[in-house]
């Protein structure tokens, strides 16, 4: 029941603030607060309980929903599963506590958001617990609608368009996985009767044509979900009209989903397709970490400059996975923890910049480190953390990826190392230009931040420098399961050139 | 018997019904268009109930009379709320929901 | 051999570090005498460490930590680990030494800055990465300090960050120092992916069964990373804009340690380079290269401390120089390190005490006569002037004598070259230095009526006293009986080898002398009566050229900068147009055939009627010609 409890728990917030008035706003706050505090509380007494070493799925749910189709309700984690559940429950109240007031002003009602959020939290707890192909798709798909509505009802500027724009890439990508998903029915049907339960699936002899055309249904929504060049065009404008918190989740967690994605229904259930499309897809992840680096260097907006260096870890993380060992996946799940940190880091210290300032464009700022230290050293230090300064959390996982990959494909990694440098372009300009110089007229009086704020982005920061040092927590619960990945894509890691201390 | 002549009748009423619908304007006209269509459809089941020498069609053609009945119960009451409020039995005034 | 003290070197000032910057302002009292009694207490854990290492047998000196395991994944084991051996306790005694020092000079020469707390804790910040860089165990850990040591280097460069050409140095330090940190990375990945491992000893071990070009290649990269720590060519432009940074900060990081640490790399990693020929010669090469450059830059530099980082940036080179030979010069370059971290940590000190008298003037033909205002800075600075230019009995003279000498004994053609150089070297650098000596010291008074010239207090002139008299003893001390050689042995020459001798070594110090006698005579020739107090503008285009530093930062923009802005902007525009073009596309097409769908929705009924009857017809029709 762990599981189910845990990914309920939101949804009951959510529909204990439907019962509260409209008005009582710090009511509605204090309780989405919360319930989210609570289900992270939840969260990380199941992770305690999680048996590393045990393989396969734990905390293993299932009830059978919709018999004539074969579409149960089932649950379980593994090490990757669980870890980004970890990251979903742990971002959520914070989220919730840095923008405490981001849910006012919009299209809809204070009420409505924090339902939304709650809802939305729910809906990605489902999308990584799910162990049943169908029941995957249903979160897949549904948690697009509070996002949706997060976006189109309380950002800023062009937000129909964006909120829009999401909504109709994500359907896109999630009708072609659609398809993917009946001609795997299908496929089941014939062959071990109608079962949409993912271990049973892995079983499945798929002729290579089939396989082939069923993984790039699932890749494609994934390589949007994850925005993968050239599918990337969504995140900027969204992640550019959502409010911070918004962007937080959505680049955050949402897109993770894509990465997710693309190892547990990817590489674990069309062995045989991703290693036929492994280079392509590297080629790709290579261009987006070089492509995305070089527009967040061009940007003149502080949240798109934040997507566009998504997008380039992004690529990191794509190209971790199908590197096919066990370092690049290992270090490509951590990636994906990390990436929540520091992305988490930046959009809140963006976003009270932006609040403060009343303006999301980088030139508008300027010697924000004598004005407001704490704020400027958060956005500093989440940037380093960006850039994968070693000590921060990111490093470990940037070489990781890197070493998983040299491994394996030596130029695609040493291509893709030159994203390093570039990281240190396009983090350094944003600190220059905002943080550093004269102060610029009218940022003379800016406050600092509040107590509210120092709680809510300490815990991360000290994710950030904790990780750094120390990962072993979080790779010791990755590791089997990374492992597990490489054996069923039918992987060994490569040996080292020279075997002993043949001297 | 010989249905040559009954199902050329049938046709050339029932052309005359779709003719008038497509091309008159006025909704009573348009209406009784719509009754010959159908009686030219029942001359059809009573000529074919005749040659096979069965009731089945002469049952569909007093269906076919009952929902006619119906329907024009319903058509003209909707024709004459509409002459009401709008002093016109034009169908194409009616055209609210095009635009 | 295990200790447990080798955690508290990186522990207590980053320690301190942290504690300075969390608490604040109320830390504003107290902050820089704690920072430096941290830096002092980890001199003197460097002192007990070096007296254990030296009772203990030589094959017993080496220590190592394991403080837990970093990153495990598969096969991929790093420890968090430190080592302690011969070529880590030399730098350790140099960077806390020389660290102590000016945290001491700094207390004095910081007072005024209202964030001189910050500063201190950006000063143990950069002891503590510089400590975990030496005494790293494997490159991932050494990878750590080494990112630290760059991050501590940008704060201190953009310490004054208000000023926005000193950001724009501090980022240019960074960047430019990771396109270094991308060939640390990559020799990573290829020990790793060659060896199975990034530990120093798990790759020594291995060393011998991989093939030279994988050697080659990651040789070449580490080499690529020395570059751009220690400002080597072709990624040496950073260094005379990062003097943007307070004098004390360029004394430590860009004139003693940070900058080092390339020569400490390809020093430690000397079992790589010792199996790829090729790589050494690169690793020559560049020496060669920056040695002169940085020297000729340097004699026309009239900002006195840009003179003293292109002298910086010509002394690595001979450092670089010397790696380049193998176990033959891998001792003398580290010991050109040691004593040139004295004398040329006690003439930036000597020059933040002539700009502390001056009102921050910095160009020497404002200055002229200074020696009578300020003496005990004019003898401190002469004393290291008298090292670094190599006159006996001062320690640059050991040292760098040796380098030239190892660049002879490489035999041949080859031999004559590098020598050569290295001795074209000499002779500059007697004259560059000459001149900041005269137009400084001596000569004319230069300055404007409203300058004061004084000498600095205690705290200043005692650390500046402290150096000056390393720099006159540090190289005989090193040198006699081949004390640093023996002791360095272990580490980098495990094998013995044979060490040949091209030309005497009498031979290459009369050689040397005679360097730095003609060197001396041209600078006194031309400016001992130098009177103008603004550089003269009639002059030829090499003058020219070293003015500007020989036209690095325009190659760099040349090469590097427009091309990559125009690829930016060019990628904003396909972004824009092209890719989003595309799907903003394809919403159009969809819009606009919707637009022309919705004709046929008239909402006529007749015309829905007739729509039906043409479709009836065309099925009737369709049968009809199927059954016919």
């Amino acid at each position: 029941m762990t599981l189910t409890i845990i990914g309920a728990l939101p949804l009951f917030g959510a529909l204990l603030i439907a019962l509260l008035g409209n008005s009582q706003k710090e009511n509605i706050k204090k309780l989405a607060l919360l319930t989210t505090a609570l289900t992270f509380a939840a969260t990380v007494v199941a992770a305690l309980n999680f048996e590393i070493d045990r393989p396969g799925f734990q905390f293993v749910e299932k009830y059978s929903w919709i018999p004539p189709l074969g579409v149960n309700f089932q649950v379980g984690v593994d090490g990757i599963s669980l870890i980004l559940i970890l990251l979903s429950t742990i971002l959520v109240p914070v989220v919730i506590l840095a923008g405490w007031n981001e849910s006012e002003g919009g299209r809809f009602s204070v009420k409505t958001f924090y339902i939304l959020m709650l809802v939305l939290e729910t809906m990605m707890i489902g999308v990584f617990a799910a162990t049943d192909v169908f029941l995957f798709y249903i979160f897949f798909e549904a948690m697009l609608v509070p996002v949706y509505f997060l976006i189109g009802g309380y950002g800023s500027g062009a937000r129909q368009a964006a909120a829009v724009k999401f909504l109709l890439y994500s359907l896109f990508g999630g009708l072609l996985m659609l398809a993917s998903i009946i001609g795997l029915y299908v496929i089941s049907s014939n062959q071990i009767g109608r079962t949409f339960d993912i271990e049973a699936l892995q079983t499945l002899k798929i002729d290579s044509l089939t396989e082939n055309l069923l993984f790039l249904g699932f890749f494609i929504a994934f390589a949007i979900k994850a925005p993968l060049w050239p599918l990337h065009t969504w995140l900027p404008d969204a992640a550019k009209s959502a409010t911070p918190g918004t962007s937080i989740l959505l680049l955050g967690v949402l897109d993770k989903v894509g990465t997710f994605g693309m190892i547990r229904y990817g590489v674990e259930l069309f062995p045989n397709a991703s290693k036929t499309f492994t280079p392509l897809i590297i080629t790709l992840a290579v261009i987006s970490i070089i492509y995305g680096a070089i527009l967040a260097i061009g940007q003149k907006d502080i949240e798109s400059l934040i997507a566009f260096t998504s997008i380039s870890h992004f690529g990191f993380i794509t190209m971790g996975i199908f590197a096919m060992t066990t370092h690049g996946n290992s270090g490509a799940t951590l990636y994906m923890l990390n990436h929540g940190f520091s992305t988490a880091a930046l959009f809140m210290t963006a976003g009270w910049m932006i609040s403060r300032r009343g303006s999301s464009t980088i030139a508008d700022f300027g010697g924000l480190q004598r004005v407001t230290p704490i704020l400027a050293w958060s956005f500093f230090i989440a940037g380093l953390s960006s850039l994968a300064l070693p000590g921060l959390s990111s490093f470990v996982s940037e070489f990781l990826v890197l070493v998983g990959t040299y491994t394996r494909y030596p130029v695609a990694a040493i291509i893709g190392t030159i994203g390093i440098i570039l990281a240190a372009l396009y983090i350094l300009i944003p600190v220059q230009k905002a943080l550093h110089g004269p102060t610029t007229p009218g940022n003379e009086n800016l406050p600092d931040l509040n107590k509210r704020e120092i709680i809510a982005i300490a815990p991360i920061i000290a994710l950030i420098i904790g990780l750094g040092f120390y990962p072993k927590p979080a790779l010791d619960v990755i590791n089997p399961a990374a492992k597990a990945t490489i054996t069923k894509a039918g992987f060994t890691d490569p040996a080292p050139v020279v075997k002993g201390g043949d001297k | 018997m010989n249905p040559t002549n009954y199902l050329y009748l049938s046709a050339l009423l029932f052309s005359i019904g779709a003719v008038g619908v497509i091309v008159r304007r006025n909704a009573i006209v348009v209406f009784m268009c719509i009754e010959l269509m159908l009686n030219a459809a029942n001359l059809a089941f009573v000529t074919f109930a005749r040659m096979n020498g069965n009731l089945e069609g002469q049952v569909i053609a007093f269906f076919t009379m009952v929902v006619a009945a119906c329907e024009v119960v319903v058509g003209l009451a909707i024709i004459v709320s509409i002459y009401r409020s709008r002093r016109s039995a034009s169908v194409d005034d009616a055209s609210l929901l095009s635009r | 051999m295990t200790s447990s003290n080798l955690v508290y070197f990186v522990a207590l000032p980053l320690f301190s570090s942290a504690l300075l910057m969390l608490l604040g302002r109320k830390a504003d009292k107290w902050g820089h005498v704690f920072a430096t009694l941290v830096s002092a207490s980890t001199f003197f854990i460097g002192v007990f460490e070096f007296l254990a290492m030296r009772d203990r047998a030589v094959e017993m000196r080496a220590v190592t930590q394991k403080l837990f395991t970093w990153i495990s994944v598969g096969d991929f084991q790093v420890d968090a680990a430190l080592l302690l051996d011969q070529l880590s306790i030399s730098f350790v005694l140099l960077i806390t030494g020389v660290g102590t020092l000016i945290h001491v000079y700094s207390i004095t020469y910081m007072s005024h800055d209202r964030d001189r707390r910050r500063f201190f804790a950006y000063l143990n910040f950069f002891i503590a990465s510089m400590l975990l860089l030496v005494l790293g165990d494997s490159y991932l850990n050494l990878y750590v300090g080494w990112e630290g040591v760059g991050l501590a280097s940008y704060l201190l460069i953009g310490f004054w960050n208000q000023k926005p050409e000193y950001a724009t140095a501090a980022k240019k330090a960074f960047v430019m120092n990771r396109v270094g940190d991308f060939g640390l990375s990559i020799a990573i990945m290829i020990a790793f992916a060659t060896f199975g491992s990034v530990s120093f000893a798990g790759i020594e071990e291995k060393v011998g069964g991989a093939s030279e070009t994988a050697l080659t290649a990651m040789g070449l990269m580490l080499l690529l990373a020395a570059t751009g720590k220690s400002a080597q060519f072709p990624l040496q432009a950073w260094l005379g804009d990062a003097m943007a940074g307070p004098t004390p900060v360029s004394a430590l990081i860009h004139a003693a340690t940070m900058v080092t640490a390339g020569v400490y790399l390809i020093t430690r990693s000397n079992f790589v380079f010792d199996a790829a020929p090729n790589a050494q010669l690169a690793v020559v090469i560049i020496g060669v290269i920056t040695l002169l450059f940085g020297a000729i830059i340097g004699t026309a530099k009239d900002d006195i401390k840009k003179a003293l980082a292109a002298s910086t940036m010509s002394q690595i080179g001979y450092m670089i120089l010397a790696t380049g030979f193998g176990p033959a010069g891998y001792a003398f370059a580290i010991m050109h390190l040691l004593t040139h971290g004295f004398f040329k940590a006690g003439m930036f000190l000597g020059a933040g005490s002539v700009m502390h008298g001056m009102s921050d003037e910095v160009n020497m033909r404002r200055y002229g006569g200074l020696a009578k205002f300020m003496p005990i800075t004019t003898i401190t600075f002469g004393l290291g002037y008298l090292a670094i230019i190599g006159v006996p009995p001062f320690a640059g003279y050991y040292s760098k004598d040796k380098i030239i000498e190892t660049a002879f004994n490489a035999g041949g053609l080859q031999g004559i070259i590098f020598g050569g150089a290295a001795l074209l070297g000499a002779i500059i650098t007697a004259f560059y230095m000459t001149r900041v000596m005269l137009l400084t010291f001596f000569g004319n008074k230069r300055w404007a009526d409203d300058a004061h010239p004084h000498e600095s207090p205690f705290l200043m002139w005692a650390p500046m006293a402290v150096l000056a008299v390393g720099s006159v003893a540090s190289g005989y001390l090193l040198y006699s009986g081949k004390a640093f050689v023996t002791w360095l042995a272990p580490v980098v020459d495990k094998h013995k080898h044979e060490h040949v001798e091209f030309l005497p070594p009498i031979v290459v110090s009369i050689l040397a002398v005679t360097a730095v006698v003609i060197g001396v005579s041209i600078a006194l020739l031309k400016y001992r009566g130098e009177q103008a107090s603004e550089a003269p503008s009639d002059v030829n285009i090499f003058t020219r050229a070293a003015r500007r530093d020989l036209l690095q930062d325009d190659a760099n923009e040349f090469m590097f900068m427009r091309p990559g802005q125009k690829l930016t902007s060019a990628l904003l525009a396909t972004d824009e147009k092209v890719i989003d073009g595309t799907v903003r596309g394809v919403g159009a097409t969809m819009l606009g055939s919707a637009r022309g769908m919705r004709k046929l929705q008239s909402g006529y009924v007749r015309n829905y009627a007739l729509l039906i009857l043409i479709g009836a017809l065309l099925i009737l029709g369709t049968i009809w010609v199927v059954t016919l």
